[in-house]
């Protein structure tokens, strides 16, 4: 399980970075590593050019506000341990938590998920929550996408061969919203099988306001319940409400794999999808007792 | 002689080097001018290889060579690797050529081995080395593979039934013909595999003017490895050893010769250098032996009190494509299945498929996990019939303590009847059951579900035979330094010999066991040897350092009672010297007794002595010793998600009296990881043509420190009458049981749905299947 | 043509300059370039944590990184890990005296995660190792003893610096 070979390339900036993209044939970004190495090391993958990110400072940065920036070679152990986004987005850092390991989260990043784009990753499905905003950056110039358009399909994204991501942001929510985030994997550290994540405000009279809901590891990219969510909005929150969003939940489309069933995978993500649900209400309840 | 260290937890001698990078295993081994193999594999289940291309992989720099079989040394090139254990019942004896010959029997059998400067070249060259296929069925269920008209396995095979032999005790048709109560039930089984840390791997150095082959390898007994290169390639005793040092973990597995090493030995003889080969773990994935695939359809004949009356029914074991381990599986498996219980009649009829899948080969518990699962869960299916609770129905039935020495009327794995050696089955359960509070469990179960929460409770009882023979040997040497040391062709691979027959050396000759060297698996050091594996090297290995150190003692007390002029019983042996009793500073050193021991230049030998102080000695164990354990599991399910979390496991564990009580807990312990890991993670799947689907740690699922909970254990020590250290195996005693254990405890908490659990691993995808057929009945 | 580079790298606080092929995992250069055969590779995948080395603070797979990315950094491998008399850390010696290891495979990694984890977290709970510890597969122990051992090492390493104070 050694890799093939390949010409290394470090740039120290995204200018010389898209310059070696554009340049050269089967060159592939490096970032943490932590899926890409493994895919070289069994052959799934054989870049002729590694253009390694990690030395370009420029994308490795954090900026908390009502906007929240994420540079695209900041590791996920700095967004874990960031305390500002621990007030202005708990719920990305609950879902980091199910990343992997400690070690792996120390080198792999925020981009490096959003790119792999794994159908479970939580990265991803936790940007679409948000209706992110990713950018990219070509020799060509840059652009803006929503996350929905750059989550193409099974482990593919909008990236042309030569772009980069560079960063994402999103919109904080409100410091009174609710939010719940919930998975099933067999083990600690696993890739889901599927989970669920909810964001949420209520109104004075404890109707919803505001919602958002994402299913993640059924199909091939996170999926937003974009239905259920338009009819959320004004629904008080009770356990009718609950059993529609696990009900919504089930009905996204599904794959089957060796190991689990599409059908198991339905299941779970209503499962997941109550409990996140019910952790968010608790949630809002709380913190709009705290504000009151 | 005081038991200073025999029985005593002292720390490892192992450890500093291991703690601080100082290991020696086999991939820290590096030769001058050493080259790296990689193999070519089939990536077929089942092929005719028509043609091989290596030219594109030639002409890569940095290759040295590609080998094929037709480019294998005479007489390799015609012989197959040798089966370890005959029998006469084994109707078809396919074992494999070192490298395939014309035709690949399973996705991974190794084609042809690629030599170069580095692995990573080798890894290149082994990708444009062209094979020409020609694809041919597959067959890989062992139930479909047995029928008639089923895809042979193998070429030349007349059906896929390696053998069909029948088991039997008393008269189980007229015992099942009056039975008040007959209950059925299918078991299915699954594959895990050993999944050591450190992948298999070899060293192989050809000196070609010496002719002698030198391999290190990471094994469980080198003397067997060296024996099969021996047979390979006609060479003399001098002409080959092998080297263990460390491992990373064996399990069953490396104690199988495979085709790797032979191919790497002919691999250093044609190009005169040293290669190396570490197993990779996609290889190690594809090409290391596995285990568990069993299915059995049983029924159980019981009184109205559920007492045993008879046991019959069919076990289909799937050895893979070929039959290294003959039938040592699945006769481990129907003989284990009677476990401590009393079994008047008992018939199987046992039949061995042949598949185009990895080969099997014990994996920690050897068949003895699958036959404890089917009496255990038969004993809590009486149970639930009869409305029994489970403790009593195993109480109901087990051998009583003054039934010992008792014959169970089979003839074990070792050749000789099973006959249990000593043991106290029901105070074994009454203390575990005591231990977890098992009568008010039900009030716990009851209370908790009130919270929604579903708690289960599980059981299950194993004997095993452990101490398997032939011998295992040691060779206890004083050196003219006074430094001692131990030579045993035991292998461990994390099992503390270094430090157990360190300490049973160190009692009988004074001293304290640091002083104690223990020299491993180096086929230089002693002739003969067997390895470690079956839970067999405390009672072999530890026997023959009890003998030999005795032996050394009572010589060290001849000389000096000589030397001193004194009676050898009036001496007593302390800190490397032998004093006369009671007169202190009248002594001799070991340094000066072995000086004395071998001779002087020129000067005639005393004829009553032998050279040098040292002692050989070669423990042959009449039959095995039968360990037993209970185990009780509790869990709880989450019955949306199908999630089982072991929440505690007790073991009580009899394996006779303990060297170094330490050691054997930590045995316990890592086995019944281990055995949580065949409950519920672990599983090889393999897709309907044969393909491999697991094939990384991503899919194949090992306990990780989340999944195992802190274990309890119980000691119960009945010495074993049938060594003369009293002790008995412990290396697989924590797996064997917990299985059933934690099944039964996975139904009970599923109670309130009535589901029965009939295979292992469980997932939790087939938890939530049961539970939701349970609530839409 | 391979593609060749200089690097610097520093290990176990010495320094050390190489020429290494691009695609030569870390694990092999510490391993076989420079003989540290001490850390192990169990997997090549990134799951068995075997392989776990301190790059510059922090904890990662040796396994997942290339040597070249090593350039300028500084790395601790298990054998850093004594004391500077070369006498056990207190971890290493907690392995020992709770029966941490058995065959001793997965013990580097396991030494290089929970220094790191005691490091930030003097005080952790057994809930803690255990998860920090899912970073790192071991077959022989069922991990009861290596959390001890932890624990174990957390409390004299607190007493330790008590005493220090
Ligand atoms: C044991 C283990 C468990 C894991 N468990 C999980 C899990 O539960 N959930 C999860 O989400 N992930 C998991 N991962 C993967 C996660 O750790 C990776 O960090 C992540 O998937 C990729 O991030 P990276 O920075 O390591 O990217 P890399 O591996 O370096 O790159 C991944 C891909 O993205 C491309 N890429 C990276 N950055 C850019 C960029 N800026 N622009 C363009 N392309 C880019 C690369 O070319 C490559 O194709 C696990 C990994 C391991 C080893
Ligand atoms: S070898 Fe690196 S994680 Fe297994
Ligand atoms: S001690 Fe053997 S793998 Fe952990």
């Amino acid at each position: 399980m050694k890799p093939a070979p390949f010409t290394y390339h470090d740039p120290a900036t995204t200018a010389e970075a898209v310059a070696v993209l554009a340049s050269h044939e089967n060159a592939r970004p490096l970032a943490g590593g932590q899926s890409l190495v493994p895919m070289m090391n069994f052959r799934y993958a054989a870049p002729d050019h590694l253009v390694d990110l990690n030395g370009i400072e420029s994308l490795r940065s954090l900026e908390v506000g009502a906007r929240i920036a994420i540079g695209a070679m900041t590791r996920q152990r700095e967004v874990e341990f960031s305390t500002d986004l621990a007030a202005a987005c708990p719920i990305l850092i609950e879902a980091l938590r199910h990343v992997g390991h400690r070690q792996t989260r120390n080198r792999g990043t925020i981009g490096g998920s959003l790119c792999h784009l794994d159908p479970a990753a939580e990265t991803p499905a936790i940007m679409l929550l948000h209706d992110a905003t990713v950018t990219t950056q070509s020799a060509a110039g840059s652009r803006d996408l929503p996350m929905g358009d750059f989550a193409l399909g099974f482990m593919t994204s909008a990236l042309e061969p030569d772009e980069l991501l560079t960063r994402v942001s999103f919109d904080a929510w409100p410091q009174d919203h609710g939010w719940g985030f919930e998975e099933y994997a067999r083990r600690h550290g696993d890739f889901a099988i599927a989970s669920a994540g909810v964001l949420l405000t209520l109104d004075a009279r404890g109707a919803v306001e505001r919602f958002a809901m994402v299913i993640g590891g059924l199909g091939p990219t996170p999926q937003r319940l974009h239905d259920f969510e338009a009819q959320a909005l004004g629904a008080m929150p009770d356990d009718d409400f609950i059993k529609a969003a696990a009900n919504a939940a089930r009905s996204v489309e599904a794959m089957d794999d060796a190991h689990v069933s599409a059908r198991y995978r339905q299941h779970l993500a209503s499962v997941m999808s109550a409990r996140a649900l019910r952790r968010a209400l608790a949630c809002a309840a709380q913190r709009s007792l705290q504000h009151a | 002689m005081g038991m200073r260290f025999f029985g005593a937890s002292v720390l490892r001698k192992e450890d500093p080097a291991l703690l601080t990078g100082k290991g020696r295993y086999v991939d820290d081994v590096k030769l001058p001018g050493m080259l790296h193999a990689a193999f070519v594999r089939s990536t077929y289940a089942h092929a005719l290889i028509k043609s091989i291309d290596k030219s594109a992989a030639l002409a890569l720099p940095g290759v040295v060579a590609v080998l094929t079989h037709a480019d294998l040394p005479e007489p390799m090139r015609s012989r197959r690797l040798p089966l370890y254990v005959p029998h006469p019942a084994i109707k078809q004896t396919f074992m494999p050529w070192p490298l395939a010959k014309d035709e690949a029997c399973f996705a991974g059998e190794a084609i042809a081995i690629v030599v170069a400067e580095s692995r990573y070249i080798a890894e290149d060259a082994a990708a444009l080395v062209e094979v020409d296929y020609e694809v041919l069925p597959a067959s890989i269920d062992p139930r479909e593979a047995i029928l008639a008209g089923a895809p042979l396995a193998q070429h030349g095979a007349t059906s896929n039934i390696v053998t069909q032999v029948p088991v039997k005790i008393g008269d189980t048709d007229k015992a099942f013909a009056n039975a008040p109560h007959i209950f059925r039930e299918q078991f299915a089984m699954h594959r895990g595999g050993p999944f050591f840390l450190e992948c298999r791997g070899v060293v192989a150095d050809w000196d070609a003017t010496a002719e002698q082959l030198t391999v290190h390898a990471s094994s469980q007994g080198s003397h067997r490895f060296k024996r099969t290169f021996i047979d390979l390639l006609d060479l003399a005793d001098n002409q080959v050893r092998v080297i263990t040092n460390d491992v990373g973990g064996g399990f069953g597995p490396k104690g199988s010769f495979y085709v790797e090493y032979a191919a790497l030995a002919a691999a250093t003889i044609a190009v005169g250098k040293p290669v190396k080969w570490i197993e990779d773990r996609r290889e190690n994935f594809v090409a290391t032996q596995q285990e568990r695939d069993q299915y059995w359809d049983m029924e159980v004949a019981v009184n109205e009190q559920g007492k045993l009356l008879g046991l019959r029914g069919k076990l289909v074991h799937d050895g893979g494509a070929y039959v290294t381990w003959g039938l040592v599986l699945p006769w481990i498996a129907a003989t284990s299945v009677i476990g401590p219980y009393v079994l008047p009649n008992y018939q199987l009829e046992l039949i061995v498929a042949m598949t185009n899948k990895i080969t099997c080969s014990p994996v920690r518990g050897a068949g003895r996990p699958q036959g404890c699962f089917v009496m255990e869960r038969m004993m809590d299916r009486i149970a639930q019939e009869l409305g029994l609770d489970r403790g009593e129905v195993r109480r109901r039935n087990f051998i009583q303590p003054d039934q010992f020495p008792y014959k169970v009327g089979l003839i074990f794995r070792d050749g000789r009847p099973v006959t249990y050696d000593s043991g106290d089955y029901p105070k074994s359960q009454q203390m575990a059951l005591d231990h977890m509070d098992w009568e008010n469990f039900r009030t716990r179960q009851e209370a908790a579900l009130k919270q929604g929460r579903y708690i289960g409770i599980g059981l299950s009882n194993a004997v095993e035979g452990t101490g398997l023979g032939p011998y295992e040997g040691a060779t206890i040497r004083i050196s003219t330094s006074g430094k001692i040391v131990v030579f045993t062709g035991a292998t461990p691979q994390g099992q503390s010999h270094k430090t157990t027959l360190a300490q049973i050396a160190a009692d009988h000759l004074g001293v304290d066991y640091n002083d104690v060297s223990v020299v491993t698996a180096d086929t230089a050091t002693i002739p003969f040897g067997m390895g470690t594996f079956a839970s067999r090297t405390a009672v072999n290995a530890g026997s023959s350092v009890h003998l030999a150190a005795i032996e050394v003692r009572e010589k060290i007390k001849k000389i000096a009672s000589e030397l001193l002029e004194v009676s050898p019983d009036d001496l007593e042996l302390k800190d490397g010297a032998v004093e006369v009793r009671g007169v202190p500073g009248l002594r001799k050193t070991f340094r000066e007794l072995a000086y004395n021991a071998v001779g002087l230049y020129g000067f005639s030998m005393k004829a009553d002595r032998d050279p040098g102080l040292e002692a050989t000695s070669y423990f042959k164990p009449e039959q095995s010793t039968y360990a037993n354990s209970c185990h009780v599991a509790e869990v709880e399910v989450d019955i949306e998600t199908g999630h089982v979390k072991v929440t505690r496991v007790l073991v009580n564990h009899d394996c006779g009296n303990v060297i170094n009580p330490m050691v054997v807990e930590g045995q316990i312990v890592g086995g019944v990881a281990h055995g949580i890991g065949n409950a519920l993670f672990e599983r090889l799947l393999f897709d309907e043509t044969g393909q491999p689907l697991t094939t990384s740690f991503a899919d194949y699922l090992l306990p990780m420190a989340t999944d195992v909970p802190n274990v309890e254990t119980l000691h119960t020590e009945t010495p074993s009458p049938l060594n003369p250290i009293g002790v008995k195996g412990a290396g697989e005693g924590g797996t064997i049981a917990v299985i059933a254990a934690i099944i039964s405890a996975v139904e009970d908490a599923l109670r309130p749905f009535n589901v029965r659990l009939t295979e292992m691993p469980i997932s939790p995808e087939r938890i939530v299947e049961l539970v939701l057929d349970a609530k839409h009945k | 043509m391979p593609d060749i580079r200089k690097i610097s790298v520093t290990v176990n606080g010495k320094r050390h300059e190489a020429e290494v092929e691009s695609r030569l995992l870390l694990a092999d250069f510490l391993r076989n370039t420079l003989d540290l055969t001490g850390t192990h590779v169990g997997c090549e995948h990134g799951v068995c944590g075997a392989c776990t080395v301190m790059v510059d603070d922090h904890s990662a797979r040796s396994c997942l990184m290339f040597a070249v990315q090593a350039n300028g950094k500084s790395i601790t491998t298990i054998e850093g890990l004594a004391q500077a008399d070369g006498s056990l850390s207190i971890l290493q010696e907690a392995f020992r005296q709770k029966h941490g290891l058995q065959c001793g495979f997965c013990t580097p990694g396991m030494l290089i995660t929970l220094t790191e984890h005691l490091r930030d977290n003097p005080d952790p709970t057994e809930e803690e190792l255990r998860e920090v510890l899912t970073g790192n597969l071991c077959r022989c122990t069922g991990y009861q003893a290596i959390v001890e051992a932890g624990l174990d090492a957390a409390a004299k390493m607190r007493a330790s610096k008590a005493e220090h104070a």
